[in-house]
C-alpha cells in the first residue's frame, strides 16, 4: 500500500522545472538528431516518402542485427572489434556455398545445390565458435575486451583470407548467387522487404531473451556488478560464453544477409562494421559502463544513424562532411550519457 | 558412543582448525567456531583479525588450506557461493555487492530467478518480494532501481535478500555500518525472530553497544588466532576489548586536553544548489577546536563538508578565515587556503589501492616535491613518507608496500598523513574511524586531539555517538539538510542529540518546493 502511494506520488510530483531540465539533458542527443532530420526534411521535402522509408528500413536491418550482437557484449562492459571480420567470414562462407549451378566462376565448381539452411548454419557455427573464444579469453584471463577482440580481428582476417583464396577461381570476389538466396534476402512479402521482416523477428527474439529470461537478467547483473553476480550464485563464465555466442549467432546471420544484400562477398566485406554497430549502440543508450541498455535503444540508435547518413546523401551533402557530423554525434552521445550517470551519484 | 554423537549434534555449525594463507602470510591460524542453532553469535576482532576471511572460506569464496566445516556434525565444504546458498548458508557481505542499475526484485532473486518454462516468472518474483518485505516490515517499492535508494535502504535490501534464502545459517558481516538507529532496531528484531525460528546467526560488528544488545555468545579472534568464546552474560566491554587487542585499554578515548581559543573559521548561509541539498548552514569553528557533526544518514553532513571544501555547487554561502573572506569554490582553492578533507569512502575516493605508501602519501602535495627543473624529488618524498610512517605509527614493512595490503586503520593513517603533509590549518574528517578496530581507533583519536593541540581546527563527522561525545568540544547536529542545533559536548546527552537529529525529518516536501 505504502509502495503504491510512493509510486503515485513520484509520478505526479515530478512536473517541476528541475525535471524539465533533466528531461532535456537526458534526451539532448535525440533533440540534436531530430533537429538534423528536420533540417533534411526542410531542405528536401520529398525525403518524406514511402520509398525512402522502405530504403531506410532495409539499410538498417543488417546493422540492427549486428548491433544486438555487440550490444550484449557492451552490456557486459565489453566491446567487439572482431565484429566486422566475423561478418566478412559469414558472408564469404554463405556466398561460397550458395552460387548458381550455372555460374562460371564457382568457388566449389562441383558442389550440388545446398538447402539454404546449411550455409546459414555454417556461418552461424563459425562465428559462434570464434566469438565464444573471445568470451572465454575475456572471462578467464581477464584480458580487456578491446585487446582480446583486436587480436581476434587480426587473426580472423588471416583465416578468412586464406579460405577466400582457396576457392577454385582463386582470390576473386564471390558472386553469382543462387536465386533462392537472393530472393530470400532482397525479395518482399506483402510489400514489406523480407530483410526487414527478418530483422523484426530477431528484434522480438532478442527483446524476449534480454528481458524475460534468466539469461538476460544474468547478463545485466554480470555487466552491472560481476562481483555481486558471483556471490549471488550466478555462473559468470557461463554468462560470458552465452552472451558472446549469441553475438556470434547475430554476426553469422548478419553476414549471411549482407552477402546477398550486396550481391557479392570478398575478404574485405564487413570492414569497419564494428564501429557502425558500436556507435549505434552507444547513441541508443547502451552504456560502456555496463549493465545498461535496451532493445529499443539499439533500434533507435541504428535507425537514427541510417536516417542521418541516408538523408545527408539524399540532400547531396558532401561525403566527408557527413563523417564530421557522425563523429561529433558519437562523442556528444557518450558525454551526455556519462553526464546522466554522474548526476545520480 | 551416544555421548559423542550428542556432542556433534549440539552445534548447527562447527568450524575446526581452519588455516588460510595469502601469498605466504598466514591470516587464519587454526581458527575454531561453534554456532548453536537458535543463537546470535557475534564474531569480534580487530580489523585484520581474520573475521571476514573465515566467513569467506565458509561461503566458498576462498578455499581454506587446512581445517574442516561441520553442519550438524556432517562435514561439508562449499566450492563456490552458489553451492553455499543452495545448502542453507547465506551472507550479507561487508561490501555492498549489488547491481545498482537493476531493480530491488532483480537483485533479491539474482542467481535463482523463478522460471515458468523458458521465461522468468516476474509475477511470482514480485509477489514473493512483497511478502518478504511485509514479513520484515520494509516499506520499499520492489520495482525501484537500487541507485534510487540511500545506502541504508540498500543495506536493508541486502539483509532481506539474505533472509529470503530461508537459510539455516546467516552471516551478517558489518550490516549496520550505514543504518540509522531505527533501522538497526528493525534489523535486530528480524535477527531475534530468525533466532527464535532456530536459525544460527553469525554477526560481525565493531559497534560494542550493538554486540551487547543483540548477541547470545561472542567469539573473539586476534591476528588470525582463536582467542575464546564466552556467553554475553559473562562479558564486559573492557573484557572484550582486552581479548581483542591483547592489552589493557583503560579507556576507549584519550584525554581531551586541547584548548580552543579564538574564532578561526566562520561559515555563513551555506546552501548547495543540487540535491542532496543543505540549507543555510551557519557556524563558527575556533582555533584548536574539535567540532563534531552528528546526524542521521542523509542529513547532509558529508555534503556540508564537501560544500566547504569546494566540491559542491553552492547556491549561497561565505567562508571567513580569521575574519577575512576566502574563496573556496574549488577543492584546489580550498587546498591552497589550507583546508584538508578526509573522505568517508576511503576506498572509492581516497585511496590509490595499487600504488605504494609513498605515492599515496605524497600525491596531494605533489607540487611541493618539484625540484628546480620541474622533476619530482624522489629523495624528499621518501624522507617525508618515512617521517609520516614513524609519527603515525603505521604498521608496514616499508614505504614501498602497496596500500591495499595494509589494514583499514593503517590505510586511514596514511591518508591522514597525506593531508598533514600539505600542512593544513583546517581538517575536515568524514567518518575518520569507519571500519577501523578499537585499538586503531584509539590511535586515530589521539592523533586528532594532538593535531588540535598544535592549533589545527578540526571538524569530525561521525555516526558513532560515543565517538563524538568522547573526542569533540562541541557537537553540531544536522537534520535533513538543516543545522538543528549546536551543543557543548560536556553538557549534552545522546538523547538530546538524537532529538535534534530528527527535528526536521518531516520537512522534506515543503523544503524542496
Amino acid at each position: 500500500m505504502i509502495s503504491l502511494e510512493n509510486t503515485i506520488q513520484r509520478k505526479f510530483m515530478g512536473k517541476s522545472k528541475e525535471n524539465w531540465k533533466d528531461l532535456i539533458v537526458n534526451n539532448a542527443i535525440y533533440i540534436v538528431i531530430f533537429s538534423i532530420i528536420l533540417f533534411i526534411v526542410i531542405s528536401e521535402p520529398s525525403f518524406v516518402s514511402l520509398a525512402v522509408f522502405k530504403n531506410i528500413l532495409t539499410q538498417s536491418s543488417v546493422r540492427l542485427i549486428l548491433a544486438f550482437g555487440v550490444g550484449g557484449i557492451i552490456i557486459l562492459q565489453g566491446t567487439d572489434l572482431s565484429l566486422g571480420r566475423m561478418v566478412g567470414f559469414a558472408a564469404v562462407i554463405s556466398g561460397s556455398l550458395l552460387q548458381r549451378p550455372d555460374y562460371a566462376n564457382r568457388f566449389y565448381p562441383h558442389m550440388d545445390q545446398l538447402p539454404l539452411i546449411v550455409p546459414l548454419l555454417a556461418a552461424i557455427a563459425v562465428c559462434s565458435f570464434f566469438s565464444a573464444v573471445n568470451g572465454f579469453v575475456v572471462a578467464q584471463f581477464k584480458i580487456h575486451p578491446f585487446l582480446a577482440t583486436m587480436g581476434m580481428m587480426i587473426t580472423l582476417y588471416g583465416i578468412l583470407s586464406i579460405y577466400f583464396a582457396s576457392g577454385a577461381p582463386g582470390p576473386q570476389p564471390i558472386g553469382g548467387f543462387d536465386d533462392r538466396y537472393t530472393e530470400l534476402v532482397i525479395g518482399s512479402t506483402l510489400g514489406i522487404p523480407n530483410i526487414v521482416i527478418i530483422a523484426a523477428i530477431i528484434s522480438f527474439f532478442i527483446w524476449v531473451l534480454w528481458n524475460k529470461t534468466t539469461f538476460g537478467k544474468n547478463m545485466y547483473a554480470v555487466g552491472g556488478n560481476p562481483e555481486a553476480a558471483k556471490v549471488s550464485g550466478v555462473n559468470v563464465m557461463t554468462t560470458f560464453l552465452l552472451v558472446y555466442i549469441l553475438a556470434g549467432v547475430m554476426y553469422g546471420i548478419g553476414g549471411f544477409l549482407e552477402a546477398a544484400r550486396i550481391g557479392s562477398a570478398n575478404n574485405g566485406t564487413g570492414t569497419g562494421y564494428e564501429l557502425d554497430a558500436i556507435a549505434a549502440c552507444v547513441v541508443g543508450g547502451i552504456s560502456f559502463s555496463g549493465g545498461i541498455g535496451k532493445v529499443s535503444g539499439a533500434i533507435a540508435g541504428v535507425l537514427m544513424f541510417t536516417i542521418i547518413s541516408y538523408g545527408m546523401t539524399f540532400i547531396g551533402m558532401d561525403q566527408y562532411f557527413q563523417y564530421i557530423i557522425k563523429g561529433i554525434i558519437i562523442v556528444a552521445a557518450v558525454s551526455l550519457d556519462t553526464k546522466k550517470y554522474l548526476k545520480k551519484s | 558412543m551416544r555421548e559423542v554423537f550428542h556432542l556433534q549434534e549440539e552445534y548447527l555449525l562447527s568450524i575446526k582448525d581452519v588455516c588460510k594463507s595469502f601469498s605466504g602470510v598466514k591470516v587464519l591460524k587454526n581458527v575454531c567456531l561453534n554456532i548453536k542453532a537458535g543463537t546470535i553469535h557475534s564474531l569480534m576482532g580487530e580489523n585484520g583479525a581474520g573475521k571476514s576471511t573465515l566467513m569467506k572460506c565458509l561461503f566458498g569464496i576462498y578455499k581454506q588450506d587446512e581445517g574442516a566445516f561441520y553442519f550438524k556434525g556432517e562435514p561439508f565444504n562449499f566450492t563456490d557461493p552458489k553451492h553455499a546458498l543452495e545448502n542453507g548458508v547465506s551472507m550479507v557481505h561487508q561490501e555492498l555487492n549489488q547491481v545498482t542499475k537493476r531493480t530491488i526484485t532483480d537483485n533479491i532473486w539474482l542467481g535463482r530467478y523463478p522460471t515458468k518454462g523458458f521465461f522468468v516468472d516476474e509475477k511470482k518474483m514480485h509477489g514473493d518480494t512483497m511478502s518478504l518485505f511485509k514479513r520484515l516490515n520494509i516499506h520499499l517499492d520492489p520495482k525501484t532501481r537500487l541507485d534510487q535508494l540511500s545506502v541504508s535502504q540498500r543495506q536493508m535490501v541486502e539483509i532481506a535478500k539474505a533472509v529470503s534464502y530461508d537459510a539455516r545459517i546467516i552471516v551478517l558481516d558489518e550490516p549496520t555500518s550505514s543504518l540509522t538507529s531505527h533501522e538497526v532496531e528493525m534489523l535486530f528484531a528480524i535477527m531475534r525472530r530468525l533466532r527464535d525460528e532456530g536459525v544460527g546467526i553469525v554477526y560481525i560488528s565493531h559497534k560494542m553497544e550493538e554486540i551487547f544488545q543483540v548477541s547470545d555468545e561472542v567469539t573473539i579472534l586476534r591476528d588470525g588466532s582463536y582467542i575464546g568464546t564466552e556467553d554475553i552474560k559473562d562479558l564486559t566491554m573492557e573484557k572484550i576489548v582486552n581479548m581483542m587487542v591483547g592489552r589493557d585499554l583503560d579507556d576507549r578515548f584519550p584525554p581531551k586536553d586541547n584548548e580552543p581559543s579564538d574564532v578561526h573559521m566562520s561559515v555563513k548561509n551555506l546552501s548547495t544548489r543540487y540535491s542532496p541539498i543543505i540549507h543555510d548552514v551557519n557556524f563558527e569553528l575556533r582555533r584548536g577546536e574539535i567540532l563534531g557533526v552528528a546526524g542521521l544518514v542523509g542529513a547532509g553532513r558529508t555534503e556540508m563538508l564537501e560544500a566547504i571544501f569546494g566540491a559542491r555547487t553552492l547556491k549561497s554561502g561565505e567562508i571567513y578565515i580569521d575574519g577575512k573572506k576566502i574563496d573556496n569554490s574549488t577543492p584546489h582553492k580550498a587546498i591552497n587556503n589550507k583546508f584538508a578533507l578526509l573522505t568517508e569512502e576511503r576506498r572509492e575516493t581516497g585511496l590509490y589501492p595499487i600504488a605504494d605508501i609513498t605515492f599515496n602519501s605524497c600525491i596531494s602535495n605533489i607540487q611541493a616535491y618539484k625540484n628546480k627543473i620541474g622533476f619530482l624529488d624522489d629523495k624528499k618524498m621518501k624522507e617525508d613518507t618515512d617521517i609520516q610512517i614513524k609519527n603515525m605509527r603505521i604498521k608496514t614493512p616499508n614505504r614501498r608496500e602497496k596500500i591495499r595490503s595494509l589494514s583499514g586503520g593503517n590505510q586511514q593513517k596514511v591518508i591522514i598523513g597525506r593531508w598533514l603533509l600539505t600542512n593544513p590549518d583546517i581538517l575536515l574528517l568524514d567518518e575518520p574511524t569507519r571500519g577501523i578496530d578499537v585499538g586503531a581507533k584509539y590511535e586515530i583519536y589521539q592523533l586528532i586531539i594532538n593535531l588540535a593541540k598544535t592549533g589545527k581546527s578540526i571538524i569530525v563527522v561521525s555516526s558513532e555517538m560515543p565517538e563524538l561525545l568522547g573526542i569533540t568540544n562541541r557537537i553540531m547536529v544536522m537534520s535533513n539538510g538543516y543545522v538543528s542545533g549546536t551543543v557543548n559536548t560536556d553538557e549534552t546527552t545522546q538523547r538530546e542529540i538524537f532529538n535534534l537529529s530528527t527535528k526536521y525529518l518531516n520537512n522534506n516536501r515543503e523544503a524542496e518546493v
